[in-house]
Parts: structure tokens; sequence; C-alpha cells
């Protein structure tokens, strides 16, 4: 074994350490595109405001703990339940207006919005971020030889992966799913068969912003809950969801995880290109398939 | 259209009027204010033309504009070139070749900057006009965080601290720019000059062909025409003007910085020309000097810009589309009932174009 | 802006004697405190400065040579053009004397350049870089409060004597960090250790060090340099422990850590941590004095140095505007360079030609929680650094053209 490494010149320590934090990254990629394609499929708007309303979930657990003494397991349900309520909200109040203008429109009224709910809580919370404790089940770390593994990261890339395969069950197997897709596909006859379809693009708006604050719970012990902690991952996401296509659920979820290893292995061997490999990939994906991997052409 | 048909009596009065105050200004208003002004007016007036005319919206223009402003300051202050070069099979791999040269004067340097995003243009053009509406714009913004990402590690950015204390120079090697008032006058000259450029694009023969493609792009094609080509040009005419501008920029501020790179200045040329009216020919620079009153009296208290941006993103989108001078003009024109119930020219086309891949 | 007219300027307009023949350019003294009020270094500057601005205004009886005394803040964001921005209006539009204060060194370096070409005062206390009195010295800034060579020469010595000879650096990418990182390399390689690598964290806004970590963690250095500063410290120090370095053996450096960030980290996390300071509320009479009056005014929160050295840097800006009989930069700076510094700040303290004020360092440990007595009863200070011995040399080779 020694002698691979010495061949490659990389402590196994670091290969599979920085694999770690790619695949943690590739979590919240993965979670964050697949509410992005949730939303797009139903609304037909890209949600700038989604990683303001990831940095929301944080929040909203760091409220619960600090003011009512709620802790993190139940913040890890209260929260996106809470935030998702939220932005059914919005999707009443502001996005309703837009349905059968340009879909431009609602990314720049999502891109306010964020601006709005970024400023407020920076305004607020400072821009240095909070601390939040991971659950002290959590603490601590396996020794696993070639690196050390802090539990709570494990437990990040568990449950991200739980949560993106109950969201595809959710849609390709149940009824509600059944109604969702085929309300994408022709609202009109859906509605037709005495489906409530405004009332569905509203719990869809809600779902999706559920699962951004999902990950923004998760992410709270590790980044620290910071109101700008969203506005740089977005656009990362949009271009996770611009390679893989928005067509697909599952399509979204793989290119997120595998793009966060590639970046994780990108620290490793050329780590001054960590920043962009995302948007190398994208652009070369652009070029060879414009419609992304898992995209249907049109 | 739209944008000329209105008052056109009027007009030669207005843009008189407006030239008068525009050289009286300085004498009453804070020049820094009206420098920056001017600048971020040719900005948006650089977007506009992509956005209000070609109805592509780009959500990356700060790349062109800061990259500029980081090429400008660099050459008037230092004047050394660096090209970068790659050896894939060794480390480091990245290398700079250096030409050393004196630093530039303001004119050229300016000229160099604009250079610089004209290519950029061609490049980041090149690749997102691939795609159409929300697609490109999701484009040009990983594009441009990408260039953002490269500001932050390329030595010659300096990088967090930026390029500081450029010095503004002689024009021309003899009119000292130091002096507020000549630093004035001289970018709203550029100004004119770009403006000039801007209206004489948007009717010309070119002009009208890419709004026969903004209004129909599949029957232009069949009408012969490369959409794509005229879609990249257009492109790349926008991007050396923001380039101007954000040279200007670096030269009257005297630093080049990532702020000038970050995805927030995209969002705000974005704003400028939204919240003055899109496809107007008055609408950025009315949208510009808004935004630039915004940043200059809540500079000092930080997040309140971003919140304050956000509100007007959220009310034009909700209640004026037009923007203040497309409102105006219709107003202006009377109130034609159908046409007040249409949203702004620009963006509309795409819902009626076919829509884009992976609906 | 927010403003505080420090005392109504009525009463200032009765005081005309003296004022005959002293020149203050826009019948007030205004200074203005520029610093981070809302990002990583809040909390060691940000409001505390401002409120230590107003005592220093207070104190000195809210008016000089007969003129009152105006106080303002503006949060800069730390980046360079917000701050360029602030600064020109400032002194533009609003005639401002002096800017005090400015943490982050790539915002201080650019506010520098304004002030001497503007010919206003710079008093900084909020930033580390030693280029500030080097090649980018002017004759209207002082550097108050500390240095990047004197926390490496402090920190960085002492911990290669002690064994830790191999070093790897996690440093924040902007002027701040690169010259802490030069100057502790310095000291270290001096000292005879030698440094292993080093990696570059994007400031503001990094909250996740884990990458970094494990590049230092898989260095196999001894010593880990964290030369970055505020929340950015405190978060590098929380994450080395959750993946382990120090379990590993590897010991970590905080080569800047405030008051205010052995606070936030609590003892527990902190202790035995070697810092070097350049003021300790708790060390005598009369910085506890001062630390009384500045805490009840602050939430409770003690003074960090940063905040110390506001006050101080503006009591003695003050005094040399009485003594030069004018607010004009350069005159007040040079009798600023002239008058020696004795108050709780420092000792025999006196500005040197190239900018700094000299004034001795303190080499401290954070106790462990079972010394503490108290709530903010941190440090416990190992040794004193003579001034001379701290602070970089006076020599043309540093290049600040104002040392022949």
């Amino acid at each position: 074994m020694s002698s691979i490494w010495a061949f490659l010149g990389i402590p196994p320590q670091a290969l599979f350490g920085q694999l770690m934090v790619g695949l943690i990254n590739g979590a919240f990629y993965a979670m964050l595109s697949l509410g992005l394609a949730l939303i797009f499929g139903m609304l037909n708007i890209i949600n700038f405001a989604h990683g303001a309303l990831y940095m929301m979930g944080a929040f909203a657990a760091y409220f619960l703990l600090n003011f009512f003494g709620i802790g993190y397991w139940p913040a890890l349900l209260l929260a996106p339940l809470i935030v998702g309520a939220f932005g059914m909200v919005i999707e009443r109040l502001f996005l309703k207006q837009l349905y059968g203008l340009d879909h431009l429109y609602g990314l720049l009224l999502t891109f306010g919005l964020a601006l709005i709910l970024e400023g407020v809580f920076r305004e607020l919370y400072g821009s240095s971020g909070l601390p939040y404790a991971p659950p002290p089940e959590l603490t601590g770390g396996y020794n696993l030889g070639f690196m050390y593994l802090p539990t709570y990261r494990g437990w990040v890339v568990v449950a991200s992966a739980i949560v993106c395969i109950g969201t595809w069950l959710l849609i390709e197997k149940t009824r509600l799913g059944a109604y969702l897709r085929a309300a994408t596909e022709n609202p009109a006859l859906v509605q037709a068969f005495g489906i409530n379809v405004p009332a569905m693009i509203t719990l869809t708006y809600g779902l999706g912003v559920a699962l951004a604050a999902f990950a923004g719970v998760l992410a709270a012990p590790i980044y620290s809950v910071n109101p700008l902690m969203g506005s740089n991952l977005i656009i990362i996401v949009f271009a996770v969801v611009v390679i893989g296509g928005m067509g697909s659920i599952l399509g979204s979820v793989i290119t997120g995880f595998m793009l966060g290893l590639l970046e994780g292995l990108t620290k490793v061997f050329y780590p001054e290109a960590s920043n962009t490999v995302i948007f190398v990939v994208m652009a070369i994906v652009l070029l060879i398939k414009p419609q992304g991997l898992f995209g249907r052409a049109n | 259209m739209s944008a000329k048909s209105n008052g056109s009596a009027a007009t030669p009065v207005l843009y008189t009027v407006l030239l008068a105050v525009a050289i009286a200004a300085p004498f009453f208003v804070y020049p820094q204010f009206l420098m920056r002004g001017l600048c971020l007016a040719l900005f948006a007036s650089a977007f506009n033309l992509l956005l209000g005319y070609v109805g592509l919206l780009s959500f990356g223009h700060a790349a062109f504009f800061g990259f500029a402003a980081y090429v400008t300051g660099h050459l008037a202050k230092f004047g050394t070139v660096f090209l970068p070069y790659f050896t894939p099979f060794s480390t480091p791999r990245l290398h700079w070749l250096e030409i050393p040269m004196p630093p530039w004067t303001p004119e050229l340097a300016i000229l160099g900057g604009a250079f610089a995003a004209t290519l950029l243009g061609l490049i980041i053009g090149g690749i997102a006009i691939r795609r159409q509406g929300i697609y490109f714009a999701m484009v040009t913004l990983a594009l441009a965080q990408m260039l953002y990402f490269f500001c932050v590690q390329a030595p010659f950015t300096h990088g967090e601290d930026g390029i500081q204390a450029i010095p503004r120079g002689y024009l021309f090697g003899a009119i000292d720019m130091n002096n507020s008032l000549s630093m004035y006058y001289f970018v709203l000259a550029a100004f004119i000059l770009c403006f000039l450029i801007i209206q004489r694009t948007i009717h010309s023969p070119f002009g009208q062909t890419l709004k026969a493609i903004r209004e129909n792009e599949p029957r232009a094609i069949s009408l012969g025409y490369n959409a794509d080509r005229y879609k990249l040009l257009a492109f790349v005419i926008s991007a050396g003007l923001a380039g101007v501008a954000g040279s200007l920029f670096a030269l009257v501020f005297q630093i080049a910085t990532l702020n000038n790179v970050h995805w927030h200045t995209s969002g705000e040329v974005v704003l400028m020309t939204l919240l003055g009216g899109m496809g107007t020919v008055l609408g950025p620079m009315v949208g510009a000097f808004l935004v630039a009153g915004i940043q200059q009296y809540l500079a000092a208290f930080g997040a309140w810009v971003s919140i304050f941006q956000g509100i007007i993103f959220v009310a034009c989108v909700l209640l004026f589309r037009r923007g203040i001078v497309g409102e105006i003009q219709a107003f202006r024109r009377g109130g034609n009932k159908a046409e007040e119930e249409a949203p702004a020219p620009a963006v509309t086309s795409h819902s009626a174009a076919p829509s884009p891949a992976g609906e | 802006m927010k403003k505080l007219t420090v005392l109504a300027a009525a009463l200032a307009l009765s005081a005309s004697y003296g004022a005959a023949n002293a020149q203050v350019s826009g019948d007030t003294v205004k200074i203005g405190v520029l610093n981070d009020q809302s990002g990583p270094y809040s909390d060691l500057a940000g409001k505390g400065s401002f409120i230590a601005a107003q005592m220093a205004a207070e104190d000195f009886g809210g008016k000089v040579l007969g003129k009152p005394i105006e106080i303002i803040t503006a949060d800069h964001q730390n980046k360079p053009d917000i701050a360029s921005n602030i600064a020109n209006q400032w002194i533009d539009t609003e005639n401002v004397d002096a800017i005090v204060d400015v943490p982050t060194s790539s915002v201080a370096l650019a506010i520098q350049e304004i002030t001497k070409n503007k010919n206003r005062v710079h008093i900084n206390s909020g930033a580390a870089s030693s280029d500030l009195t080097g090649k980018n010295c002017s004759p209207t800034g002082v550097h108050w409060t500390y240095d990047t060579y004197a926390l490496a020469k402090g920190t960085g010595g002492t911990l290669v004597k002690e064994g830790g000879d191999s070093w790897f650096f996690i440093t924040a990418d902007y002027a701040f960090g690169h010259a802490l990182e030069r100057d502790t390399t310095a000291a270290v390689t001096a000292a005879g250790g030698k440094v292993v690598g080093a990696v570059r964290h994007p400031f503001p806004g990094t909250t996740d060090f884990s990458s970094f970590l494990l590049q230092a963690q898989s260095s196999g250095a001894k010593v880990v340099g964290i030369a970055n500063a505020g929340t950015d410290t405190i978060n590098t120090i929380k994450q080395a422990g959750e993946f382990g370095l120090v379990a590993g053996g590897q010991k970590l450096a905080g080569l800047l850590v405030f008051l205010s960030d052995v606070h936030s980290l609590g003892l527990k996390t902190a202790q035995g941590l070697v810092v070097t300071d350049g003021w300790y509320w708790d060390r005598d009479d009369e910085t506890r004095a001062f630390a009384k009056k500045f805490a009840a005014r602050n939430g409770g929160k003690m003074p960090t140095m940063v905040q110390a050295g506001v006050y101080s840097g503006i009591s003695h800006y003050l005094k040399a505007i009485d003594a030069a009989k004018t607010d004009e930069a350069k005159a007040a700076v040079a009798k600023m360079k002239e008058l020696p510094i004795n108050d709780f700040f420092a000792k025999n303290g006196k500005v040197r030609e190239d900018g700094r004020m000299v004034h001795d360092m303190l080499l401290v440990q954070v106790k462990k929680p079972e010394e503490s007595k108290g709530p903010w009863d941190y440090y416990k200070i190992l040794s004193v650094i003579p001034g001379d011995e701290a602070y970089r040399p006076m020599k043309a080779e540093f290049g600040c053209s104002l040392v022949k």
C-alpha cells in the first residue's frame, strides 16, 4: 500500500480527508440542487432565494435553541417546517403574480428577495457567524487509520443521502408524486381531473424550500450560522444544476455528490483550481451537451 | 421600435438640457458622486444594449466591469504585462510570462482594460449563447463567478487587497487628472462617446437584425441570419463597453477590488436597468444615478444597501416592470390599454419563442 | 453617518480665549472612527472603539483650542473600496481631521494612502501590517497598538525556543495575513526553526477551515501557525479540535489572539495558548480603572488592546493639537512624535519618525479554567518585552521614505 501512496506523492490522510470534505460539500450541493429542480419543474422559476432560505434554516435552528431551548434533533424537523411555511407565504404573496410572464421575472424577483433576506440577517447578526454546537451524541470522531473522521461530518453525508432518496421515492413512487409529475407535464389537464393545481404548486415550493432549510440545519454546526452562508453556495449550485440538466430529480442528486467529490480531488492534486473546477466542468458540458448530463434534448 | 417612437421632437431639446446639466453639475454636486454615477450609467447602458435590444439577461456583467478595472489599474500603476501559460506536467503548473513596460497613460490604460473585457466577452459569450433565457442567465453568472475566483488567486489583482493607489496620471501625458474637474470632464467625454456608439449600434442595420432576432429568433434564422453570430457580436460589444466603464471606475476611485467582479455588482447593473427601464435610452442612466445615490448615502450602513436594493427589485418586478422611464413613456403615449397591460418588450419574447430545453 | 457632538457648539464658541492665534480647520476637530462593525473584527474593535473614542474626547474636556471635538463613525465592512469611498467623503464633504482605528490591513493601507494625499491624520490601532510603518509609511500616519513584527517576534520566537521548530501556516489571504506570515517566518528562521508549508484562505467569508486543517495535518509540522484574526481564528482553533490536530500531537499557535477571541472560545478551549498582546486590562490599577469605566458603557465587556489603543491614540493626538496650536495634520503628527506618551496604555511610549508608536508588549498565557478568578480574568503575564526589542528597528531597508 505504502508504495502506492509514495508513487502518488500524496499522504492517504490528505486524499481521504479531502474526499470526505468534498463528499460533505457534495451533500449540500445535492440537497440544494434537488430543491431547485423540484421548484423549477413545477413553477418554471429559478429560485435565486434558495441560498437565503438555506441560511434561514440554519438561523431557525439557532433561534429554536437560543430562544426556546429546542435542541438539534427537533430542530432538524421543525426548522424545515417553519422555513417551508415561510416559503409558501412567499409563493402566495409574490411568485403567484408572475405565472404567465417570462421566467426571467421569477429569477429577478427571487434575487431581490435573496438580497433582502441576506441584508436583514446581516444587519441584525453581523457577518462573522454565530456558533451552533453539534449535538452531544455526534461530537468526537473516529480514527479510521488513514484519517480522523469527525462523527458529525459523517452524519451529514448519511442524513443527506437519506433525505435525497426519500424525496426521490416521494416523487416517483407515491400518488402525490404522480400528481406532481402530471401537473408538471400538463397543468390544465390535471386541473380538469379535479386536482387543485395552485395548491400543489404552493406545496412544491414549500417542499423545495424545506429541503434547503434542512440542509441549513445540517450545515449550522459545520459552517457556523452565517447570514452569507448561502449566497456563494447558490451560484455553485446553479452550475451544478446547469451541468446536471433540470430534467431529472435523481440526476441533480447524483451530479451534486459527484461534483463535490471532484472538488475534493482537485483540492488534493491541484488546489489552485479547486474553486473553479465546477465552473470549468460546466463550460465543457455546455460545449459538448448543452442540455446538461441528464437533461432531455429539445 | 418602442425605444425610438416616443417624442422624437422633444428629444434634441432634452439631450441639450441634459448635456448642459452635466457640464454644470460638478460645480454644485460632489464630483466623485457624479463620476460614480456616470461610470455606472455607462455600465448600465452597455448592459441594456444586451437586455433591452437583444433580450439576453446576462447575470455576469460584473466580470467585464471588474476585470477591466483590474487591467486598467495594473497598467496605470505598474505597466508590466503578464501573460499566463500552463505547463501541465510540472509544478507549479501556472506560470506568468513577464513583459516589462513603464506605467501606461490613462487613455491607453483604459483602452487596455476595454480590450481585455472584449476578449473576455468573446470567451464567456461564446460559451453562454449556447443556452437561452434562464439558462443563459445562470451560465453567465457561473462563468463570472469563475472569473471571480480567478481574480481572488491571480497575483496581479493582489487578491483581497485589490490594486490600491492607482495613479490617475496625465491624460495624453499632459493633462493632470488628479484635478477632479479635469477627471470629471474626461469621464463625461468618454461617457458621451460610448453612448453615441451604443446609439449607432441600435439604429444600424445590425441593430435592426438584433431586434428581429429578439422578436422571433426562428424566423430570423429562417430568413438566413446567423442568429448566434449576431448575438455573440452584441455580447462582445456590450462587454467591451462595460469594460470601459470599469476602467474609468478604477481611475476615478484609484482602486480596483474584488467587489467589482462580485455577483452583487452583476445584480446591481440588472437593478439599474430594470429600475430605469430596460429597452429605453435614458432608463439605464436614471437607474444608475438612483442606485449610485443609494450606495453613496447608505455606504456607511453596511447591509442596508442590499436590503434597499432588494426591495427595489421586488417592487420593480411586481409593480412597474417597464421601469421609471418606460412608465413615463407609456404614460405620455396615452393610456392604450392593451399596451399598458403588456410587460416590457424586451423579455416577453422568450415566452413567445419556443421554450428552452429541459422544461 | 452617525454623528455625535460631544459638547454643544455654543459652549465652545464662548471659550474664545486662546483661540485667537490657534488654527482649527472648520471650527471643529472632527475624528472619524472607521472600522468593522458587523464582521469578524466587530468584537475586537467595532462599537467598542467608538465608545473609547468618545471617552477620550470627553476626558479631554470636549474641546481643544476652544473648539468642539466631534466623533463620527462608519462601518467599512473590511472592504478597501467601501472604506476609500467613506474616507474620501469624510474628508471632502465633512472636513474630517483624523481617521482612527481602521482594523483590516488592506483597508488600513488604502486609508494611509488617502490621508497622506489629502493631508489628514491617520491613527491606526486596529490593523496589524508592519508595512504601515515600512514601505507604506506616511508623515501623517501613526501606528499605535501593535504590528505583525512584534507579534511574530513575541510568539514565533518563544515557541521555537520551546521546541516547536517546524511550522505550517494557515494564512488569511490579504495584506495582514501575508505580513504576519512573512514576519513570523523571519522570526522562526532566525530562531533556528523552519517553515514546511502554508495555505491561504479567503478573507472575509471563510467559515469552514477543514480542508486547510487537513493540509496542515498531513504536513507533519510541529506547530500550526494561525495567521488570521478575530472570528477566523476562533473557527480555526475550534475546528482544529474537531479534526484532532492537537490530539495528534501538533501545537496550535494563534499569532494574533485578542481578549475578545479568548472570551468567545472559552477558557476550556483556549487554555495554554501563548499570545503576544499590546495591552491587558488587568495589569495594574490604572488599566483596571480605565477598563471598569469602559466596560460600564460597553455592556460589561472589557476593552481589547485595540479599543484601549484608540483611547490612548486620540488623547495623545488632542494633546499634540493643543501643544502645536493647530490641527493641521503634519504639524499635529510632528508634535505627537515630540511628546512622550505616559498614560494607562503605555509608559514612556514614543512615536518614532516612521510613525511607529513604540511601547512595551506583553507575552501572556491563557489561564486554565480553575486558575481564573472571575469573568474576563483570562491571562497570566509571562514576561514584558521592552518596546525597543519588540518592534522592528527603524532602518532604511524596510522601505519607509521618512527614515534617512
